[in-house]
């Protein structure tokens, strides 16, 4: 059955991608709807999913790093992986092929790849060489992509219609020409596409994962399922990654554990720590924790631990002449707990801001590595709960000095019997320019049940500029 | 046997027994900090609060939801146990120069905002069992089962980080704010009408130092009392109420209404 996805092109609904079947049967993409399911009644159309495509094709890249740490995703339809001294660990470039292709179509994807020495070049002849796996020989891209049409090149449509309607089809007609006149007509891509595949710029793919990263990765024979055996696999690879992370004086700070799955797709699962940390009893427990969000599917056939953040750790003393139970952690090793389980900024530490408006004298900085200053005025009264955002109240005030003689708040009143203040905030006109005659007189006032408030009016009372008057609670004591 | 040694052995095995039930006695040696008023520290066995321990507190009437007097009563003896502090929230309305105020730093305060109060009962229990932290401070607005605090107590007792259960509720008479529970101590505490800020001339205007009606409704090892006390100063000291004989009414037992 033929099977095509539609999008809106802004016009009018037309094929976005379409099957083998349907690519046999004369249907292209680009082609209005209403045109292929005239041509093939009983057509079967899906809306296509552009950032669903984009994520599984990142997923793809994914699983290709089991073939070398480089691999990129190259949107819409292909998968860059730099083999550079790798291949050798697959049995040559060929075999490599040939092992890649198989694996994609046992799950189910039917793909082309070929090896070449650019990227350029490569894109262009998986595309359109003959062979589905075809290998470039070293130093023989350039007769390799002459025949290829111009469309290998990866040019905008518009410039491949133009370029064809002055005649140019294959790319080495074009390698041929005069620079000069290409540039000046079709602007710099042309002659920058073509030095790419030809090799004569250097074109760096975006890796999914940097190079340099402290990794280990362990393979099985028989793919694993249980919870107890992925533990297991963990203290193994972190056994391996914190001696390498011992060995450069390095701490991890962040650390990705990928499960390769047999079925082609690859789950990850990624902790953070909040110091560099090598310590591998403390990183177990942080993965272990984590487990349960992995799907091992029909079974997990590889595990990789990378640690993608890394830190200097500086060396500690192990043991001393006092012999007593393990050193403590400190509370990194909590806070690490506590923030992978909550998610990032569920903890912090508050630090005094120098303002005098309450609800910016206070700011959160991480828990740990930043010192927290403590400049707050402590003879001033401020109440235990700040209100974010101070809450409306009606307020009855005799004077615009004295404090108010009651208030109602939440439907109850409260008639007040002891008061404090005003202490005068003013609007910090350097942040905003609105701020730049606000006032605000704040009270703090005790009810008749003793329960304290702390309430301000918007303005000065004199001046309308200030402020409108409002009362608000800001606090409780 | 000789009456002495007869003594001897009902005293080893009362000691033996009090062990056994977790009895906090006078005289043991579990450690304790000051609670910060001699009169308060008579009353608890030990001469204090006793760290590693699950203590609990709320508010009272209209002041459980907000609890601002009992997180003050957290913090003032916590400021004075050397170490870190876990202050885990539910809502992240908590206004640190006030907790500055009774001595607790916030170089001292690590905070976790949990958003759920199954959340925050996990990462208590966490906290708990790192040992050399100070203490920590759980704002709590659910319901606490007597499995869950008795988990929390083990979890205190082990690492010996004292625990204080702040409950909070948007319910003023919430029951399950009486439900038993495996606490060292509960406490409820509100604050009163205080006096004038100076005592000699009762009508100046002002504000003096705020005051608790502070409950000790259950002591493991000891009776209920009640005090009134004038609330914490900077090192996190109260004292008693020092006119006590003209009180105001309203530091009777009373129902608030909404």
């Amino acid at each position: 059955m033929p099977l095509i996805t539609a999008a809106s092109d802004g016009r009018r609904t037309v094929v976005a991608a379409a099957d083998r079947t349907a690519l046999a049967l004369g249907i292209r993409p680009a082609m209005p709807l209403a045109h292929a399911r005239a041509m093939v009644p009983g057509l079967t159309v899906v809306d296509a999913d552009p950032e669903g495509d984009t994520a599984a094709l990142a997923r793809l890249a994914a699983w290709c790093l089991r073939y070398s740490p480089l691999t990129a995703s190259d949107p819409p339809d292909g998968v860059w992986i730099d083999i550079t001294g790798c291949d050798h660990l697959h049995g040559r470039e060929a075999a490599m092929l040939e092992d890649l292709l198989e694996r994609l179509g046992r799950g189910g994807t039917h793909a082309r790849a070929a090896v070449a020495d650019t990227p350029g070049a490569g894109h262009g002849v998986t595309r359109f060489a003959t062979d589905p796996a075809a290998v470039i020989a070293p130093g023989a891209h350039q007769a390799a992509i002459a025949p290829l049409p111009i469309a290998a090149l990866r040019l905008p449509p518009e410039t491949i219609g133009a370029l064809r309607r002055l005649g140019f089809d294959r790319v080495g007609q074009l390698a041929e020409t005069a620079r000069g006149p290409l540039v000046r007509r079709f602007g710099q891509q042309v002659a920058l596409r073509l030095d790419q595949a030809y090799g004569r710029v250097f074109e760096p793919i975006q890796p999914v994962v940097p190079d340099d990263v402290v990794a280990h990765r362990l393979s099985f024979v028989e793919p694993l399922l249980t919870a107890e055996a992925f533990g297991t696999v963990i203290d193994e690879l972190l056994n391996t990654v914190c001696g390498k992370l011992e060995a450069t004086g390095q701490g991890a700070r962040r650390l990705d554990l990928l499960f390769e799955r047999i079925d082609g797709s690859v789950q990850a699962i990624r902790i953070g720590t909040a110091a560099p940390s090598r310590d591998a009893a403390h990183l177990a427990r942080l993965l272990r924790e984590r487990l349960e969000t992995v799907d091992p599917g029909l079974g997990v056939e590889a595990m990789q631990l990378r640690v993608s953040l890394a830190e200097t750790q500086a060396f500690r003393q192990a043991a001393g002449l006092v012999e007593g139970d393990r050193p403590e952690t400190g509370i990194a090793a909590l806070v690490d707990r506590i923030e992978n389980r909550l998610g990032p900024g569920s903890v912090w530490r508050a630090t005094a801001v120098e303002s005098d408006v309450p609800e910016r004298s206070v700011a959160a900085v991480p828990a740990i590595g930043v010192a927290p200053a403590t400049a707050w005025p402590l003879t001033l009264p401020r109440p235990v709960r700040l209100l974010d955002p101070p809450q409306p109240v009606d307020a009855i005030a005799l004077l615009p000095d004295q404090p108010p003689v009651a208030f109602t708040w939440r439907r109850k009143r409260h008639r007040i019997c002891r008061a404090d203040g005003p202490e005068r905030v003013h609007g910090e006109w350097w942040r905003r320019s609105a701020e730049v005659a606000a006032v605000r007189d704040y009270f703090a006032v005790e009810d008749e049940d003793g329960c304290r408030f702390w309430l301000f009016r918007r303005g000065d009372g004199a001046d309308p500029a200030t402020g409108d008057l409002r009362w608000f609670l800001h606090g409780l004591f | 046997m000789q009456p002495a040694a007869h003594i001897a052995v009902i005293a080893a095995l009362r000691s033996e027994v009090a062990h056994l039930e977790r009895r906090v006695t006078a005289g043991c040696r579990e450690k304790v900090v000051s609670f910060g008023l001699s009169e308060v520290d008579a009353a608890l066995p030990g001469g204090g609060l006793v760290l590693g321990a699950l203590h609990e507190l709320a508010g009272i009437g209209c002041q459980v939801e907000h609890g601002t007097a009992a997180a003050l009563l957290a913090a003032g003896p916590l400021a004075r146990v050397p170490g870190e502090v876990l202050w885990v929230l539910e809502q992240a309305d908590i206004h640190p120069p006030a907790l500055a105020a009774v001595g607790l730093t916030p170089d001292r305060v690590v905070y976790v905002h949990a958003r759920k109060p199954q959340t925050g009962l996990l990462v208590m229990e966490e906290g708990l069992r790192h040992r050399g932290l100070a203490g920590v401070v759980a704002e709590f607005s659910g319901a606490l089962g007597l499995t869950a605090s008795r988990r929390l107590q083990l979890a205190a007792e082990q690492s010996s980080v004292t625990a204080f259960l702040l409950r909070r509720s948007r319910c003023f008479d919430n029951p399950v704010l009486l439900e038993p529970s495996a606490a060292v101590t509960r406490w409820r505490v509100a604050a009163v009408p205080s006096g004038p800020p100076l005592p000699h001339a009762p009508d100046t205007p002002g504000l003096g130092r705020p005051r608790w009606r502070l409950d000790l409704i259950r002591c493991r090892g000891s009776k209920a009392h009640s005090w009134i006390v004038e609330a914490f100063d900077a090192t996190g000291r109260c004292r008693l109420v020092a006119d006590l004989a003209d009180r105001p009414v309203a530091a009777e037992p009373r129902r608030a209404v909404a």
